[in-house]
């Protein structure tokens, strides 16, 4: 070991180096890139401005879900609840606004204060019985299923005031329609980011999934900040209800079914480890993306959804072989 | 028994702890003196690690006193150590390996900027690396970027890192639990200076280790435990090595 001249006049190639964002977030940065241009020529439908919007609209609901799940990925856990909370959210703000007439607004809050007590009973359960996140989440799943098949009756909602819709609805720039609620998922993107990196409570969240006895020798309270994550997720699960009933218009039961799996693999295509304490919440940006590009550009080229399902499937052991192999290394 | 002037830093009297039929601490006494590497050393099972939890807050002793600076202290968690001013070095290393060494630092203790921003707790990451690479520096560890992770480190830096964190946030005692056991010879060499470097800051060390050749290499005094009491208080220039390990298993008896 040497002793070096301390500021920042380190060689520049290990200063760059250690700038660069490592693998984690290069990797799936360059995969989204080459699928689009791999989509571009295989289809000219596809490098379309009208075509993205599409795309980013088709990834908001399971954007805003990987939000959510990638805080709790980070802090080491998972959650499975998330789709069936999120199925549950939207029946309960359609339905609050329909059965009671209460005003739309009242209606969403209500449905994102459900959405974030099932977060807060995932938190206190795992925190205060200190059970696998896995288990909780998997039961927690089932409950809010139960719960939104018993309550809408297995009835869709609809007939939906105007103001509930208001985030389905676009903008023009230039040619290109762009809707709200695209908008609202990416600068939710940029907020939990920018929390996640510059702010204490965002790097206790590193710590805790890091080493959470380490985090708690350092006096960072390692169950509070559990807890106060599986909520935050769960108000991101209500958002993403929102977000789906402004583009579906109804308030759908029976959605949510396979949102969970596919906000895990936005996750880890994001290259977030899922044995916590490294990944980025823009990562999952692109990981959604990627999924995104694929089913878009797949449809596009005439492959079948079965295909796409397999290809997704391929995508996510490879971004999980990618974190276990970088891991043995270090 | 060395006569001790000045109060201790850190004093226990009588501590005991039972676990069932199992008596970890029997009546331990403890004294710490300011400006001195203290090496507690013990068979295991001597009540080493309960005696330097009961002093660091991880465990609440049964009966006995602790007194810090000549008060009396009551500590019901590590934190409460902490906040009176110990730091504690686990021998498992507390540290997040994914983060950089300026955040494991000032892990739990981050520096947030000024103004609304600070309130919002957003943090200093310019002023983080500044007072790391100084901090550092001053401790003479030759780590080339402060932004390095914590797991590209080798494990004596590792520990250099923790070591380096509880001495900075330390007002009265450093406590290090086996901080050479796994280093290698120059590794080792290396912690044992930074050891040194803290004592000479003014902040007096509980060293626990199991090595006797650091232990006589550094310490100005050795406590040797033996069946949950102190058997010894020597200066570790008045004792020979053998005899340290005889009073510690009993073979022999001041």
């Amino acid at each position: 070991m040497s002793t070096q001249t301390p500021k920042s006049s380190n060689p520049a190639s290990s200063s760059i180096l250690s700038k660069l964002p490592p693998l984690t977030i290069l990797g799936p940065l360059a995969a989204l890139l080459l699928s689009i241009i791999f989509f571009s020529l295989q289809s000219d439908r596809f490098l379309a401005g009208r075509n993205f919007s599409l795309i980013v609209q088709q990834v908001m609901v399971v954007g805003v879900l990987a939000i959510g799940q990638t805080l709790v990925v980070l802090t080491g856990g998972i959650d499975l609840s998330n789709g069936m909370v999120m199925a549950l959210g939207q029946v309960v703000m359609t339905k609050f606004a329909m059965d009671f007439g209460m005003p739309p607004y009242l209606a969403i809050l209500c449905g994102l204060l459900v959405t974030m007590g099932f977060g807060f009973l995932n938190g206190l359960l795992i925190t205060r019985i200190n059970l696998p996140p896995f288990i909780v989440t998997l039961g927690t799943l089932n409950i809010a299923f139960a719960i939104t098949q018993i309550y809408s009756k297995a009835q869709t909602v609809s007939n939906l005031p105007d103001s509930m819709l208001l985030l389905g609805e676009t903008f023009k720039i230039g040619e290109t329609a762009i809707n709200y609620g695209s908008v609202l998922m990416l600068l939710l993107f940029l907020f939990v980011w920018f929390v996640l990196r510059d702010t204490a409570p965002g790097r206790h969240v590193y710590a805790v999934g890091n080493n959470a006895e380490a985090a708690r020798l350092n006096g960072i309270p390692s169950k509070r900040v559990l807890l106060i994550i599986y909520t935050l997720a769960g108000l991101m699960y209500g958002i993403a209800a929102l977000l789906l009933v402004a583009r579906t218009s109804v308030g759908d039961p029976n959605a949510g079914q396979t949102e969970n799996l596919e906000s895990i693999t936005a996750v880890v295509l994001g290259g977030t480890s899922l044995f916590g304490g490294r990944g980025n919440v823009l990562g999952t940006l692109i990981g959604a993306l990627i999924v995104g590009v694929f089913r878009n550009g797949l449809t596009l080229i005439g492959v079948s959804s079965v295909y796409q399902i397999l290809i997704t499937g391929i995508l996510v052991i490879l971004a999980v072989t990618t974190d276990q192999l970088s891991r043995r290394k270090g | 028994m060395t006569t001790s002037s000045p109060t201790p830093v850190l004093a226990a009297r009588g501590l005991t702890k039972r676990y069932g039929q199992v008596t970890a601490l029997d009546g331990a006494d403890f004294e710490l003196l300011p400006g001195e590497i203290l090496a507690v050393i013990g068979d295991n099972g001597a009540g080493k690690s309960t005696l330097i939890k009961a002093l660091s807050g991880a465990l609440v002793p049964d009966s006995g006193e602790i007194k810090l600076d000549g008060k009396a202290v009551h500590f019901k968690s590590p934190s409460d150590a902490r906040k009176a001013g110990i730091e504690t070095v686990y021998q498992d290393l507390a540290v997040a390996p994914a983060m950089t060494i300026a955040e494991n630092l000032f892990l739990g203790r981050e520096i947030k900027r000024g103004g609304l921003l600070g309130k919002l707790h957003v943090i200093n990451k310019k002023q983080m690396l500044d007072e790391a690479v100084k901090y550092m520096q001053e401790l003479k560890i030759g780590i080339r970027s402060m932004k390095q992770a914590v797991e590209t480190l080798s494990g004596g830096q590792r520990q250099g890192v923790a070591v380096a964190r509880s001495a900075a946030f330390a007002k009265h005692v450093v406590i290090l639990d086996e901080p050479t056991a796994a280093l290698g010879v120059k590794e080792s060499g290396m912690v044992l200076d930074l050891i040194r470097r803290v004592r000479d800051r003014g902040l007096p060390v509980i060293l626990i280790s199991h090595n006797m050749p650091h232990v006589f290499e550094i310490s100005d005094r050795i406590h040797i435990q033996r069946l949950g009491r102190r058997a010894a208080l020597v200066n570790t220039k008045d004792i020979t090595m053998p005899d340290a390990v005889a009073i510690m298993t009993g073979a022999k008896t001041i």
